[in-house]
């Protein structure tokens, strides 16, 4: 599909959604408790199909978060990007792992890269960090750690 | 000619002139004991280097060349590194059979060495169930893995000690089967008594396609009994990192290691007294003239040469076989070569009955 | 912490494969829950070498932080600076010039071939097979020797900059890589004698590990790993980069989704980039290897995303910028990681054996699964 069938498919589902054109693919901006039941009819739409999420990852713009899932169908072969903001101070967000399992190990690289809370994830824990690093979220932009350091 | 009989015999004489019998017969069994030692070292040296030089020769390199000509000392150096080296002892382990189990290791292959026939009239125990013997003794191989498994503390080492067993337990049975059809059709479980009735041909051409058979199962059968790849279960150090001597070191290790290969020189030389003759030149039935011009070459160059084909056969599958899997392992013992060796048994039987031999 | 328990409650048995163990090819620590040898559970932990290399980007100008990421996939080094490269060049909308373009590729595809060469040693070597490993070095050896000529290096090349390559090919290079293109043809039917007709192989691999088309899409799994489950996902044919949309070559899919498949995928790859390299080794346009950008890189404010067919799958990378002259977030969707996150699927119910098995058919480049 095109985008301008996917803006007005998607505002179908989802009259809340905004749009932005500016980059490669159609970026959709959501409020994060539409998230789940939005990414199921993504998922499940007969007409949408993306049953393939080849990137997730979270951005901090020291005001707030804003988790990014690129999203594409392998049998479409069309790609959007969805945006949903997080509050900095509380970022939570539904977890996806159970509609697109890859997910699981990205969700658990941004709950311990940047903090941010996946409700209902089966197993959030932490994947790549040692034991002991709960707390300090080395991602976000005001991380300094003297001692392991990451800046260059 | 010069063969070893010769000398055995000028020794004995020498030390009955010399000593009383009883004496002389307990410095005849000190110079036997330290013969065995000896040829166990070198054999282990000899073996590790060959070993070495064939994987380099299958895997286009070049092997170790820096120790001596030809790299041909390269063992002798890594056996002082092994005898320099710290044997140490996990902390969790059963401390007493955890230093046992590479002394049995080496003590069964040891005892396995007595009934062999090195060259013409001589060996050290001219046993008159020598095959039996050895069946029963090889047996014994599979304890010092399960000891030093088990006594390790170490996961890797337990499932590599079970699966050792499993496996040598399985193979044992193929392999008793395969030596019983030669058995069968010598009519005596003495070794002497086997390689004597090969003068007219060994049994691998005069028993027919059945003791082929019997040949090619021993051959699978054995590498599975002494853990070589493809059937390097109980190691299998790309799973189980190094199977039951993952927690060995220093000596202890060298003695697994040593025991492993003297295994692999036993097996061999049973394989080649029971199918190809032992010492008993190349004699194709009553060509005499072949068969006096074979009897110039040395038995125990015979002996040696056949052991060491074998040993290069093993090899040559080590380089070039990937592992099984434990299942696929045993579904070919027991699936396969069990009643392969059960109906070539009934065959070898009934040959030797009916006298379809040469 | 994992490593002080013996037995699960079940009195299942649990061991930790790695994080130092030769099956892993590297720092990857699997906590495997066993019942006597049957998988129940495959836990990775991973990060034993992570560097991080995302937050150390942040603080690299985008001439630099290319270099960084040859540490990422260090087996195919290149296809990374590719798509950072590729990646930077969408920003700047600069045009690359052709001969760029055809010499880009055709690093490429060296580097596949010799990725997947180590990944064919290191399998054999895995599943038990020593010899295969240095087989498929002896013709590594010679792309490597090509690369060193050419790029100052044999590992990590770092040849491609914004705007091209970073210098011109070696002279000998067409010579060299048809002598190469020689070898391959003669030693390949070797690969097949050694291991893909053997038995043992067959055996081992075939039925293990088996991932369906639709878990391999859930799990994100891409490159060879999905196509060995008739998933269509060569970024090369789908979303064609550089030269490949005019290049004739065949995306090799495999339906049976076992180890097999993937490692017949493995092979039929490197028979394809064999075919793409003739077609172009004769035909590398002249002119600039190299377009002009300025010397200091600023990209505009805005989000771009590369996505590039390393040996291992879709590589994506996505540079956020604020139009400075660092990047203000990237991100590299490694192919390793996601891959990786199917083995629990794959592996339960199997034999310990077969696990090394699937991770060999996998090709984990553990720096590129921790990054």
């Amino acid at each position: 599909m095109e985008n301008e069938e996917l803006k007005t498919t998607i505002t179908a589902l989802l009259p809340s959604a905004t749009f932005e054109e500016d980059g490669e693919w159609l970026n959709i901006n959501i409020e994060s408790k539409d998230w789940l039941p939005f990414a199921q009819q993504l998922r499940k739409g007969d007409s949408l199909f993306f049953d393939y999420l080849f990137c997730l990852t979270c951005i901090d713009w020291k005001t707030h978060l804003t988790m990014v899932y690129h999203l594409s169908s392998t049998k479409y072969r069309h790609n959007i990007v969805v945006k949903s903001k997080l509050d900095s101070s509380n970022p939570e967000i539904e977890t996806v792992s159970n509609i697109w399992r890859t997910a699981d190990f990205h969700e658990r690289e941004v709950y311990e890269m940047f903090g941010v809370n996946f409700l209902n994830h089966p197993d959030l824990r932490l994947l790549i960090l040692p034991d002991g690093w709960e707390g300090k979220k080395p991602m976000l932009k005001d991380f300094e750690d003297p001692i392991n350091m990451i800046k260059l | 000619m010069w063969n070893f009989s010769n000398i055995a015999d000028s020794i004995h004489k020498w030390l009955n002139l010399t000593f009383s019998p009883t004496l002389a017969t307990i410095i005849e069994m000190v110079i036997v004991g330290v013969c065995v030692i000896g040829l166990f070292a070198v054999l282990g040296l000899v073996l590790v280097i060959m070993e070495r030089k064939v994987s380099a020769w299958m895997q286009i390199r070049l092997g170790p060349n820096r120790v001596g000509p030809k790299g041909m000392f390269q063992s002798l150096a890594d056996t002082v590194k092994l005898l320099v080296k710290e044997g140490m002892t996990p902390t969790g382990a059963d401390k007493f059979l955890f230093n046992l189990a590479p002394y049995i290791a080496l003590i069964v292959a040891m005892l396995l060495m007595a009934p062999l026939a090195f060259a013409k009239d001589f060996q050290m125990w001219d046993l008159n169930i020598g095959v039996l013997y050895i069946a029963a003794i090889s047996s014994v191989s599979v304890i010092s893995i399960l000891m030093a498994g088990w006594s390790s503390n170490n996961k890797y080492s337990l499932m590599g000690a079970m699966r050792s067993g499993a496996q040598i337990v399985s193979y044992e049975l193929s392999a008793g089967f395969s030596v019983l059809s030669v058995v069968v059709l010598a009519g005596s479980l003495n070794l002497n008594t086997i390689i004597q009735s090969q003068a007219d041909g060994w049994w691998i051409f005069k028993g027919h396609i059945p003791v082929f058979i019997s040949f090619i199962i021993f051959i699978i059968a054995v590498t599975a009994e002494t853990n070589r790849a493809p059937f390097d279960l109980a190691e299998a150090e790309s799973e189980l990192t190094a199977g039951f001597h993952t927690e060995y070191s220093g000596m202890k290790f060298a003695l697994f290691f040593l025991a492993e290969y003297v295994n692999v020189f036993i097996v061999c030389a049973i394989g080649a007294t029971l199918f190809l003759g032992g010492w008993m030149p190349f004699h194709i039935g009553h060509w005499e003239g072949f068969n006096h011009i074979m009897d110039y070459i040395p038995s125990s160059i015979w002996f040696f040469g056949k052991t060491f084909f074998l040993i290069f056969l093993i090899m040559w599958f080590r380089w070039t076989f990937p592992r099984l899997r434990i299942d696929q392992l045993l579904n070919l013992e027991w699936k396969y070569l069990l009643p392969i060796s059960l109906f070539n048994i009934l065959l070898v039987t009934a040959m030797a009955i009916l006298g379809w031999y040469f | 912490m994992v490593e002080e328990i013996g037995t699960t409650e079940e009195g299942d048995l649990i061991i930790n494969v790695g994080p130092q163990h030769p099956a892993t090819h590297g720092v990857l620590h699997l906590v495997i829950t066993l019942n006597g040898e049957t998988i129940k559970k495959v836990e990775p932990h991973l990060g034993y070498i992570h560097r991080s290399i995302e937050k150390m980007c942040e603080s690299l100008t985008y001439r630099q932080f290319i270099y960084v990421t040859s540490r990422m996939d260090y087996l195919s080094a290149h296809i990374n600076n590719h798509a950072c490269a590729l990646c930077v060049e969408k920003g700047l909308q600069v045009e690359i010039p052709p001969r760029a373009q055809v010499i880009r590729v055709l690093m490429d595809e060296l580097t596949r071939i010799a990725s997947h060469e180590l990944w064919w040693g290191a399998m054999a070597m895995d599943l038990g097979a020593f010899t295969p490993f240095f087989h498929a070095f002896r013709e590594r050896e010679t792309i490597n020797d090509i690369m060193e000529e050419t790029c100052g290096a044999r590992l990590t090349m770092n040849y491609m900059v914004p705007g091209g390559v970073m210098a011109d090919l070696h002279p000998n290079f067409q010579k060299k890589v048809k002598e190469f293109i020689t070898l391959y043809k003669l030693k390949i039917k070797e690969y097949d004698e050694l291991v893909t007709g053997n038995i043992i192989f067959q055996n081992r691999m075939k039925g293990v590990g088996y991932l369906s088309a639709e878990d391999a899409i859930s799990y994100g799994c891409t490159g060879p790993t999905a196509r060995g489950s008739g998933v269509s996902c060569d970024i090369r044919k789908l979303y064609p980069y550089e030269v490949y949309d005019k290049l004739e070559f065949d995306e090799v899919l495999e339906t049976e989704g076992d180890s097999f498949a993937r490692y017949m995928v493995r092979l039929g790859e490197m028979n394809q980039s064999i075919k793409i390299i003739e077609q172009l080794i004769d035909n590398i346009p002249e002119g600039d290897f190299q377009a002009k950008t300025k010397v200091v890189l600023k990209l505009p404010k805005g989000e771009f995303y590369s996505r590039v067919e390393t040996a291992r799958g879709e590589l994506g990378v996505y540079i956020v910028s604020e139009g400075g002259s660092t990047p203000y977030r990237i991100k590299f969707r490694s192919p390793g990681f996601s891959n990786l996150s199917a083995l629990d699927h794959m592996a339960r119910g199997h034999l310990l054996g077969d696990l090394v098995a699937m991770m060999g058919t996998l090709d984990l480049v553990i720096p590129d699964i921790d990054r």
